[in-house]
This record gives C-alpha cells, structure tokens and sequence, in this order.
C-alpha cells in the first residue's frame, strides 16, 4: 500500500512532501532529498525512523521530499500518510509549547483575527507576529477536500508546535457535521476559540460544545465564535448568540450571506446593512462581541482602513483579516482614538468626582451625563488599558 | 561617534597548523589562513585598523601621445583586434566592470575570443559577476580561464565551490578591489570597459544610449591603472562623449560593436519594494529604531541597499522624514526609483551613487545636478585619506549568517556554498551605525549561529541585527543600548535570538568541508580575513 502527503513544487517552501509504501520484509528503506540536507539530513532520517518506530511500522519505503520543513511539520506530513496506509489508535505529539490552562479572560479585545490556511505551514509559522489579536487556523474553506485529513494533522501540531506570542489561537472548523471530526485534533491541543462556519441554529453551537465537553470534559475552557453566514442565520442570530455561555463572539460572514439572499457583494455593503446592523444587535443583546467579516482586497488599504471605520460606526468590535498587512489597519481602526479616549476619561473622572461629593446626578460642562454613557466610557477605558 | 577600535575576541597566532595539506596560522579573528594563495604570499588580517601598509602605489609605464593616433581615433574594427593589439597571451589579467549586470554581453565575448586564440590560464578580474557569465564555466574547465577574482555570484560559486576551479578564488569589497589595483596587487594587462556611450578617443560613460546603466565608477581604477584599456560600446558618438566618467586620456582602443547588453537585464530585478509581510516588519521595526535611537534627524545621512527589505526601510524613512519634516543631507546610492523620488520630492539633498539600479536611477543621475556619480575610489578605498562610506550616519546592510558575536556572513551560505560577492559591504561597515536586518531563520535555517561560516565583517563593526522576533544590540554600543531603551521596541540579547532561532528550527549539524580551499576573503586593507573550503562531493541533489 503507498500513500502519500504534503505538498511538492518549485514553490513549495518551509514543507515537505512524504510518501509511505509498507512492504512486507527489508526494513525501513527512508530516502531523502532536502533543501537542508547538509545541515539536517540525517536528523530528518532520525525523525523518520522515530516517528516509524513510534507507529510501529518495521518494513516501508518513506520517501521525503523537503524544502525546509520544520519538525513538526515532518511529522504532520509522515503521521498524515501513515493514517492512510495504517490504523492508527493515536497520534504522535510533541510536548505542547502552548497551554490551555493560560490565563485568558474572555472580553480580550480582537479586533483582528487572521486566517492562515490550515495546510500551509510557511503561513503558520510567523502568524503571531504581525500583532493580530486572533490567528484562524482554518481547516474550512482554505483547504481542499482532498487535504482536509492531512490539515487536521498539520493544524493539530501547529498548535502544540507554533509560538504564537500573545495572539489568541483560533481554528474554524469545517461546517457541521464535518466539523465535528475536527474537534478531535485540536480541543486538547491547545486551541482556545472555535469558529464555527454557517450557524443557522443554536443547536448548531450546542453539538460542537456537547462533543468538546465529552473529550475533554468540564474545565476545558474553550471559547466559541459562530458565524453566521446566511439569511436564515441572520434571523436566528439572538437564538444563536445566546446558545452558550462559551460564546464570546459572534461573526458575520458576507461572502456567503450576500449570496444566500441573492445579491452581489459591493464595496459600500448596502446588500448586507441590515444583516449586519441585525448581527451587531444581537451579540449586545446577548452581551457578546459583534465581529465583521473580511474585506477581500487585500491591497487596497485605504479602502480597507474606510471599510473598518464603517464597520465600527455600525457597532462591530473587529473584523478578519485574510493578509498580515491588514492587520495594522484594522487594528488601528477599531482602537478608540484619541479623541474618543480624552472624551471617555472625562467622562469618568466627573462620575468618579461626582460619587465622591455625592452627588446624584453627574454632569460634564452643561451636559448631564447618564449612567450608560459613564459605563460606555468606562468600556474605553478598560480597552485601552488592555491594548496596553 | 567614537568607533570600537579592536576586537573583544582578540586571539595571538598560533604555529603553522600541518596535517591539512597546507601550511597556515591562526589570524587575529580567530581564522585559520594559509601562508600563500596562488603562489603569493599572504598577509593575514591583523584587526580593524591595524595593518599599516607602506610602500608606494602602482606605477605602471609612462604612455607618449605620440604612440597613438594623431587625430586621437583609437577606434578598431573589432573586439578581437583590440585584443589581439593590446597584446593578449596567456596567463594575463583580464578585468571587467558589472555596470551591465545580468545584461552583460561584452565578457562572454572577450573569453570566446580568448578560446578562439587558444590563449590559455588567463585570470578574470570582474568587480562582480553575474549569472549569465555561466557561460564562462567551460573555460574555467578547459583551461582557458585559470581563476577568478571577483565575487561569485550562483552557478560560478557553485563551481568553485565544489572544488572545480584550477586555482584559489580571491573575493574583495568594492574598495578593497581598488585598494588591490591602486596598490599593485592586482596588476590588470587588459581592462575592458563596456559603455552604454563612447567617443572614438575614448572618453565614455553610462549615461546615454539603450544600454544605459548610470555611472562606471566599478572601471575607474581599471581605467586609471591597467596597462591596456579597451573601451567598447554601441553607442559610438563623435568627441566629446560628455560627461566623461572615463576618460578617454587613459585608452588604448576603442571598439563599436552591434550591442554592448541586453537592457531589461541591466536594470535590476530586486527594484521592488518587498511585499513579503515579515520583511516589511523587519524593516519598519528598522526605522523605529532608527527614529528611537535619534538618527533620524535633520541633516542626517543614510545608505540602504536595493533589495526589498532595504527599499522598505527607506520607504519608512520617508514616511518619518514627512512626518516629522526632517531633511537628510544624503543618501548614498544605489539609486533607484524610490531613492530618486525621496531626493525630487526634496527629502534628501544629494544623492551620491555608487550604482544605479532602475532607469529611474539613470534619468535622475542625467539630469539632476544633485545626483552625483561616484566612485569606490571617493566612496570606499581604504588606502585613501578617508572615504565617504565613515560619513554616513546609518547604513542598512544584509548578511547569511551572523554569530552571537556579531560577526557577519555574506559569501556563503550555511551549507559551505559560495554564492554571493561582498560588493560594497565591508567598506560599508565604517558607517557610523550598521544595520542588519534578517529574517531569524530561513526555512529551517537559523541566521543567528554560534560561529559564522566564513568571516566577512568582524562584529565590533556591526552594531545592530533586526530580526522580526527582536533587536540585538551589539553590547560595544551602550549609546544605542540607552537611547532606545523605554522605547517600547523588542529588544533581546543576541544570545536569546540565537537560542529562540535554534528552539524554531534544530540545531544544524556542521556542513561537511574538505581542507582544500577554493576562496580567500580580502579584508579592505588587503589582508586576508578568512578563507573558504570546498564543500564535500556529494553535492546537495536538485530538487524537482
């Protein structure tokens, strides 16, 4: 039996390529062709041999065609072909440079989320530096069908593997009931927020938090970002934002709305205005994050830097990024600026000098000041504290 | 600015190491360097700034007009009669400038003719090559060419470095080749100086014409100091070529043929603003430094390469140059389109350069008095008094590897590959603040090792490593150290990046090298710093 995993070309950078054939006598046969064979030939053939051994597997042919690959994406790819030529009870782990049990309060701002493809090692490897408060290991509509096996894999060990510094680990799973088979390779890896894709219903939200208590348990906290992609979602969006109290957030997804409804997606988004505004009311009314969809092109950062501002006019809290460089824009976008920040700590000095002298109503200048503004600017306050 | 004046990691000399093949010693950075190259015998570096030479400069024989033409047309019908005329026979020295780059159609042609003679163990001494001199390779196997002197750019490296080369090759800066020629020690037979214009009396430059590629200022010391020079162009105008960057006072011949280069390659392909988002991280993290540590400031001076990264530092510049309305007195080129905007949108007041990179570059150069042609006479030579390269405030410069001592590598590759030329970079290095910005690792190939491959640039001249995981400070810098401390900018030791590089990639195993050595490193005062060693036979296969 052979099979093979990974991907091959002139292109191909930071991955590899590896073939498995099992044979019934003659030992493990591994043949490598490295870009870094000079410097970590023969222990790539020592991982190889390791990882064989690990799946008890004493006769093969294991051909490898690297350009770099790390370690664990080796490994991704050789466990990846193995599955495919060999049952396998569990899979091969490094120790974890990531924990669940990280301190990680649920109203952390994320403005920015970036996709990475879920079976593109090279784009994994500096996701957590270009200062995105989310990272999406996507194992949805950025994989192939034919790769999705092979992702589940390569996601799980970026998980473990990858330091992403302080950016929150994401992974979209693919739409239900699909999705549900990839929750075993990241809920005890590591991830701390799952996407869900095209939530219609709360019982959407509810399979994926039942399946991830029953593999890991209770105290696993795991939070959840439905995104709602449809008009059927959009009408359910309240029941959807309130299915959990894992949800923190609730995304909009316009690429898939705008068709479900039978319009074409434009730059201003008059189709989808009411789909957002009713996605933004929902996730407050459920006390939750409203979260924007991305904005495709990629190189017009002027036009991305108006849609953003938009976007916040309308209520959202963050949008997802599809290229590093939007990342400084949207960030930039969403965060209170200035004027916004000095209004807000009037605001809250005078409530505070206001409690002190007691009085009961509070006042700024000429204007009387009511209790959901001061909370409001308190809300700033706290987020500028926490960009910090 | 007070400069380090010698290395933290000074080592004495050790006795001649036996058993290798070759007799050699230990220099003072730490590198084991044989007693001759190629039959000369060798200096070995001695520190920065410590090797004094005497002696005087090269003279060579006294030309009389009365020699040549009286109504001063040098020109002959061809390439080959200019050779043959100007004496050609085995084992001489053959120079040629890069002004073409990988346009070049001149050199191929001259050792076509040389094959063609059956004129044999020639010496080529480019100022840089190119790929498209891979054509040479089968005279380097037949015999024709001995060896070469000059950078070795790709498939040449390769060559060399798998051992192939009959004889050692020598790599020097841009000032160093200068240094070598104006000493005496290279002695050019035969330069031939392509140009994009010429006059039969020789007078050239790289102005006017479709092989148009700025200045010549790599032939300038060709010119001055070869015993023949051929000046060839496609370009042929009646005298006065002007402006004369050559002039024509020190040809010997001059030769028209059909074209000089092909110009889509003269014009370089790395003139493009990176679009790779690391690499633009690592160059704005660049400029932030530059502006926390204060160097951004009116009247400074700067000198960024023209590769992606380098173009985006400069591009950031900018953008804080605009912001803060801050002027810099010069950039030192080469130039491209976005320097030549930065000097018309008059954010820069001169740009003084060495080579021109786009035609942007090359309009700019002819039109605009304040686009100065130079040379690595004015810009680098180490045996002059001075240059400008100590003027500058901050320079941007790449490298392959750099060590936890700062020293850097920009030859060969991790695996022992010779694949690039030093170019103007160890003449750089006496810029008041360097900068390296790098990725942490390449592929699975960490940047920042224990110990650089071959030694380049000694550390105590390399002030400080960008990568997008932190900046290193060279610890001889505590100038630096305090001006951007509080700034909120990543800084780690070089130890932690080193270690956080190897905790990402492995550690890798150390390359397999013979003893035999196929390439020495020139330091700037002609000292040798390091050497090179063939790699191991058993070539790296090519991947599909």
């Amino acid at each position: 039996m052979n099979a093979s995993a990974g991907n091959r070309g002139d292109k191909i950078r930071s991955d590899c390529w590896v073939s498995v054939e099992l044979t019934n006598s003659g030992g493990l046969d591994v043949r490598i062709k490295s870009k870094v064979e000079r410097l970590f030939g023969k222990e790539i053939e020592q991982q190889i041999k390791d990882i064989c051994g690990f799946f008890e597997i004493e006769n093969a042919v294991v051909e490898v065609e690297d350009k770099g690959a790390l370690k664990w994406v080796i490994a991704a790819r050789l466990e990846a072909a193995i599955r495919k030529v060999k049952k396998i009870d569990s899979g091969f782990l490094f120790p974890s440079v990531n924990s669940n049990a990280d301190y990680h309060p649920d109203d952390v701002p994320r403005f920015s989320r970036l996709y990475i493809p879920g079976n593109s090692p090279k784009l994994m490897l500096n996701a957590g530096i270009y200062g995105a408060h989310g990272v999406i290991l996507d194992l949805e509509d950025a994989v192939s069908p034919d790769k999705k096996a092979e992702a589940q894999i390569l996601v799980r060990n970026a998980l473990r593997s990858v330091d992403f510094y302080n950016t929150e680990r994401m992974v979209r799973i693919n739409q239900l009931p699909a999705g549900l088979k990839d929750l075993d390779f990241i809920v005890e890896h590591g991830v701390q927020l799952i996407l869900i894709p095209k939530c219609e219903k709360a019982e959407d939200v509810v399979v994926v938090e039942e399946r991830i208590k029953e593999i890991s348990g209770d105290d696993n906290v795991i939070y959840l970002m439905p995104i709602i992609e449809s008009a059927l979602g959009v009408v359910n969006a309240f029941e959807i934002a309130s299915a959990s109290v894992s949800i923190v957030a609730v995304a909009i997804g316009l690429e898939d709305y705008t068709a479900s409804i039978g319009a074409q997606r434009t730059d201003e988004g008059r189709e989808s205005f009411y789909a957002r505004s009713a996605v933004v009311n929902a996730a407050r009314a459920a006390g939750v994050q409203p979260i924007d969809s991305v904005f495709s092109e990629f190189e017009n950062m002027e036009l991305l830097k108006a849609n953003a501002l938009n976007s916040k006019s309308l209520g959202f809290e963050g949008m997802g990024c599809i290229h590093p460089a939007q990342v400084k824009v949207v960030n930039e976008a969403f965060s209170p600026d200035e004027k916004e920040i000095e209004k807000a700590r009037k605001i809250v000095e005078a409530y505070e000098d206001a409690l002190e002298k007691g009085f009961g109503v509070v006042s700024l200048g000429t204007k009387m000041i009511d209790a959901p503004v001061v909370k409001r600017a308190q809300k700033i306050i706290d987020m500028v504290t926490k960009l910090k | 600015m007070i400069r380090r004046t010698n290395s933290n990691k000074k080592r004495s000399a050790s006795p001649s190491h036996k058993g290798i093949g070759w007799e050699g010693a230990i220099n003072t950075a730490g590198r084991l360097i044989p007693e001759d190259i190629n039959g000369e015998k060798v200096t070995p570096f001695q520190g920065v700034g410590k090797f004094i030479s005497e002696g005087r400069r090269f003279g060579h024989k006294i030309p009389s007009m009365a020699n040549f033409p009286s109504d001063g047309n040098k020109l002959v019908a061809s390439l080959k009669e200019a050779l043959v005329k100007s004496g050609l026979k085995d084992g001489m020295t053959i120079s040629s400038h890069h002004h073409f780059r990988n346009g070049d159609l001149i050199i191929n042609h001259v050792f076509d003719i040389a094959s063609e003679l059956g004129i044999k163990g020639l010496r080529w001494f480019p100022s840089a090559s190119f790929p498209c001199h891979e054509h040479l390779i089968q005279y380097l196997e037949d015999g024709t060419i001995s060896h070469i002197e000059g950078s070795m750019n790709g498939p040449l490296g390769r060559f060399a470095s798998e051992g192939k080369m009959s004889k050692v090759a020598v790599l020097r800066s841009h000032g160093g080749r200068y240094q070598a020629v104006q000493d005496g020690e290279v002695k050019i037979d035969i330069a031939i100086i392509g140009a994009a214009c010429a006059d039969p009396f020789g007078n050239a430059n790289g102005l006017n014409g479709d092989s148009a590629s700025g200045l010549l200022g790599f032939a300038l010391a060709d010119s001055q100091y070869a015993d023949k020079v051929i000046v060839v162009t496609d370009n042929m105008v009646e005298f006065p070529c002007v402006p004369w960057q050559i002039q024509g006072n020190y040809v010997d011949y001059t030769v028209k043929v059909d074209k000089v280069g092909i110009p889509e390659k003269i014009i370089s392909g790395t003139t493009r603003i990176t679009k790779s988002p690391d690499r633009l991280l690592i160059a704005e993290m660049t400029a932030k430094f530059c502006e926390a540590a204060g160097i951004i400031r009116d009247g400074f001076s700067f000198q960024t390469g023209a590769g992606g990264t380098s173009l985006a530092v400069s591009d950031y510049f900018a953008k804080i140059m605009r912001e803060k309305g801050i002027k810099a007195r010069f950039a030192r080129g080469g130039s491209n389109k976005y320097l030549v905007q930065m000097l018309e949108e008059g954010l820069v007041d001169y740009i003084l350069d060495g080579q021109t990179f786009d035609l942007d570059g090359v309009r700019s150069m002819r039109d605009n008095p304040n686009h100065v042609w130079t040379s690595p006479f004015t810009s680098y030579n180490f045996h002059g008094k001075g240059n400008f390269a100590q003027l500058v405030d901050v320079v941007i410069l790449g490298a392959t590897e750099v060590d936890v001592n700062f020293n850097a590598n920009v030859v060969t590759h991790s695996d022992g590959y010779l694949l690039h030329g030093i170019g103007g970079w160890q003449n750089c290095l006496f810029s008041k603040t360097v900068i390296l910005p790098l990725p942490l690792f390449r592929d699975r190939i960490p940047v920042i090792t224990d110990e650089v491959t071959t030694l380049c640039g000694p550390g105590e001249l390399i002030d400080v490593i960008v990568t997008e995981r932190g900046i290193a400070i060279n610890p001889l810098r505590k100038d630096l150290l305090e001006k951007v401390e509080g700034s909120g900018l990543p800084l780690k030791t070089i130890e932690q990046l080193k270690e956080e590089a190897e905790a990402i990639c492995g550690k890798p195993q150390k390359p397999e090298l013979s003893d035999k050595i196929i390439a020495a490193i020139k330091w700037v005062d002609g000292t040798v710093i390091d050497v090179v060693r063939q790699v191991k036979r058993e070539a790296p296969p090519n991947l599909p």
